[in-house]
């Protein structure tokens, strides 16, 4: 069946693996997008993120499992998904001795279009880029670029879009901005696939799917990630760091614990519902062991620690 | 067509903007003519002569007078002693010791036969041998001008080691070197020069650029696109092509013009040749560019393979000289085809029915090398 369902999932992905020699890079991956989600892969580097990506771009072929873009098969039906996806590259894949017109130019043109036809997709973005359209690509500013990158995978008004890490190197308003962008292109219908391995970004999708070694740990929206958070979750806040951390490890109700900015996160055997109790209990069994000026607070966990307690297995399969 | 359009107008875009690339097209094949027409060539000129003169006579001063008066040596100095000649070679002040030993004349004039010595530096053992041959023949011919003048007291004077007694003698060989009747070796090297130069922009050149491409990410960018394989290569290949003949071009005229080097045959049939040629060299230089990740592997490989290429291809050694294996592997090499077609057609004026078996060599190859190289470039990993 080539012809893509109507009314179907814009990507299905059945138990796809990929292994590099020794590496195991996807190890049986499952997942399905709805038309116009916008849909975040979260996890750190050598997750998997970027060979899943490949493999849905048509650029890589899976050792096993199966997978659909727009209802066309990424191994037979290559050619009907390259004229329908926009990729863009973790890396700035640009040519960096053209201008950022002729690069746009040249990319509407390879895939038959002009940059008048897809004005009205990019205009958001090119409005930002187009003071620059005369300078060379690699005079650009990280974010400036990330910009072009993104124009010129939306120039052929593509069906459904995939950003492997785009804001990756890229600074905190530039990072802001290019959400914004993404939340427009949302509103307008469009599916996109974006990776990340900033957990801080997951909070802009529609549902995420955190991924490690290889292996989806749980797909959920954002909000729901920290729901299924089973376990009572504290923040520990101290002088020195490393040594509440290596006591905290011998606390009979520790589960995890990891630092986490300035503080350390502490996961409690104790159910969510007693956090308040859990809290309390570290904070007098720290004052007894020669920290009272630590300071302990229960929190709510955010996308980190869900991530950090699959990946320590502390946190149940509840969200799964 | 529409999609190859676009794809050759940004990549002579690209070459073009690229400063050091347009020096590059246009100064290269100039300097490397210059350099290598004057640097390479296998005369010998200033070989440093010493001279021993133990003798003293008019015979022994005119010797010496032939020999600097030839231009090939020039005298760097004289001993009363042997030991101190040896030192000089040794240090290399001198490249050839002349010996003429005392009562040389006297000998010459009693008993017809003079014996003089000359010693070389056969460190470099080809330009030793050069050397060797320019001062026999010098020797022999003033021994040939003694012998008419003083005939019939005197017969003749040779060199200490075999040299061809042709003066005075009743064989009378008469040498001229037909196509090149001067010898001037830059006449042999630069369409060999010429060759090097196509063979470098071709493979180089492509191998360097499509690796590019692969560093910048921008193959993958493009390869999820509708462009195919074919439109790919062809707008790579192209222009490279066309620079490759535009290189041939610039370097011809130049040698043309600046050293005379004569184009007794068609120019089509040379630009030709090229183009098929050019096929071979960018095929290379594509099937590289498959098996690499990064320019730098790509210049490594493709230095390795030229350096085969053009050693096997007899451009600075004659193929008939080497062992049979060599001369085998030497057939198989597209560079030598092409050298034997650019000499053919450029010195002895030769046309497609003397090089067509060349050609024909060439063009397999060009059919095979483009074909594997074609396979193996994918628009995706497995």
């Amino acid at each position: 069946m080539s012809a893509p369902a109507a009314g179907g999932d814009a990507v299905i992905v059945r138990d796809v693996a990929k292994s590099f020699g020794e590496t195991h890079a996807l190890r049986g991956v499952s997942l399905a997008v709805a038309p116009g989600e916008l849909f975040g892969f979260i996890g750190p580097d050598g997750a998997g993120k970027t060979t899943l990506f490949r493999i849905l771009t048509t650029l890589m072929l899976p050792d096993a499992g199966s997978a659909r873009v727009l209802g066309f098969d990424v191994e037979r039906d290559l050619w009907a998904i390259r004229a329908r996806v926009g990729y863009m590259p973790g890396r700035f894949s640009l040519y960096p001795d053209l201008t950022v017109e002729e690069n746009l130019r040249f990319f509407a043109a390879v895939f038959g279009t002009t940059i008048a036809e897809g004005r009205a997709v990019i205009e958001p973005i090119w409005r930002q880029i187009a003071p620059f359209a005369s300078r060379r690509a690699d005079a650009l500013s990280g974010g400036m670029k990330q910009k072009l990158a993104l124009c010129c995978a939306l120039v052929h008004r593509p069906d459904i879009l995939f950003l492997d890490e785009p804001t990756t190197g890229v600074d905190a308003v530039s990072r802001r901005e290019f959400w914004e962008i993404l939340a427009e292109l949302r509103a307008g219908g469009l599916t996109t696939l974006v990776s990340t391995p900033y957990m801080d970004e997951a909070s802009q999708c529609d549902r995420v799917a955190l991924i490690h070694e290889g292996r989806i740990l749980a797909i959920a929206p954002p909000d729901a990630l920290g729901a299924g958070f089973g376990q009572a979750l504290v923040a520990v806040r101290g002088a020195d760091r490393f040594a509440l951390l290596k006591l905290l490890r011998e606390h009979s109700d520790t589960l995890a614990v990891y630092p986490f900015g300035a503080e350390l996160h502490l996961t409690s055997r104790r159910p969510a519902a007693e956090r308040d109790a859990a809290a309390r209990d570290v904070a007098a069994w720290l004052a007894a062991r020669g920290h009272p000026d630590a300071v302990v607070a229960p929190i709510e966990p955010g996308i980190e620690d869900t991530f950090m307690a699959r990946m320590s297995g502390a946190a149940g399969e509840a969200a799964a | 067509m529409r999609t190859i359009r676009f794809l050759l107008r940004k990549e002579y875009r690209q070459i073009f903007r690229d400063r050091v690339m347009v020096a590059q097209i246009f100064m290269v094949p100039i300097i490397q003519m210059l350099v290598l027409a004057n640097a390479a060539t296998f005369s010998v000129r200033s070989v440093q002569l010493w001279v021993v003169d133990d003798d003293r006579s008019s015979v022994s001063r005119a010797i010496v007078d032939r020999l600097t008066a030839s231009g090939r040596f020039v005298l760097a100095g004289s001993s009363a002693s042997m030991a101190e000649a040896d030192d000089a070679l040794l240090d290399r002040r001198a490249g050839l010791i002349l010996h003429l030993p005392a009562r040389l004349e006297r000998e010459l004039v009693r008993t017809r036969r003079g014996e003089i010595q000359m010693i070389f530096n056969a460190e470099d053992g080809a330009a030793a041998g050069i050397a060797s041959a320019y001062a026999q023949r010098i020797v022999a011919g003033y021994g040939a001008e003694l012998a008419a003048e003083l005939r019939p007291a005197v017969g003749a004077i040779g060199a200490a080691s075999d040299a061809p007694r042709a003066a005075g003698g009743s064989l009378d060989l008469r040498l001229r070197g037909w196509y090149n009747p001067e010898l001037d070796y830059r006449d042999f090297m630069v369409p060999g020069i010429l060759v090097v130069l196509v063979t470098i922009v071709g493979s180089m050149l492509t191998a360097v650029n499509i690796a590019r491409e692969k560093e910048l990410g921008t193959l993958d960018q493009l390869n999820v696109t509708p462009v195919t394989k074919t439109q790919f290569i062809a707008g790579k290949l192209i222009p490279l092509w066309s620079i490759g003949l535009v290189e041939l071009g610039v370097g011809l005229a130049f040698a043309h013009a600046v050293f005379g080097v004569p184009v007794r045959g068609s120019l089509w049939l040379v630009f030709g040749a090229a183009a098929m040629y050019l096929v071979v060299a960018l095929g290379i230089g594509l099937l590289v560019s498959a098996m690499v990740d990064t320019q730098q592997q790509a210049m490594f490989v493709i230095y390795f393979i030229l350096i085969v290429y053009l050693l096997m291809s007899g451009l600075f050694t004659p193929v008939r000289s080497m062992p049979v294996w060599a001369q085998w592997v030497s057939a198989f090499t597209p560079v030598q085809h092409f050298v034997t077609v650019m000499r053919s057609v450029l010195l002895k004026g030769g046309g497609v029915g003397d090089v067509w078996r060349e050609l024909l060599v060439l063009a397999g190859y060009g059919v095979v090398v483009f074909w594997v190289a074609v396979r193996q470039y994918r628009k995706r990993v497995a």
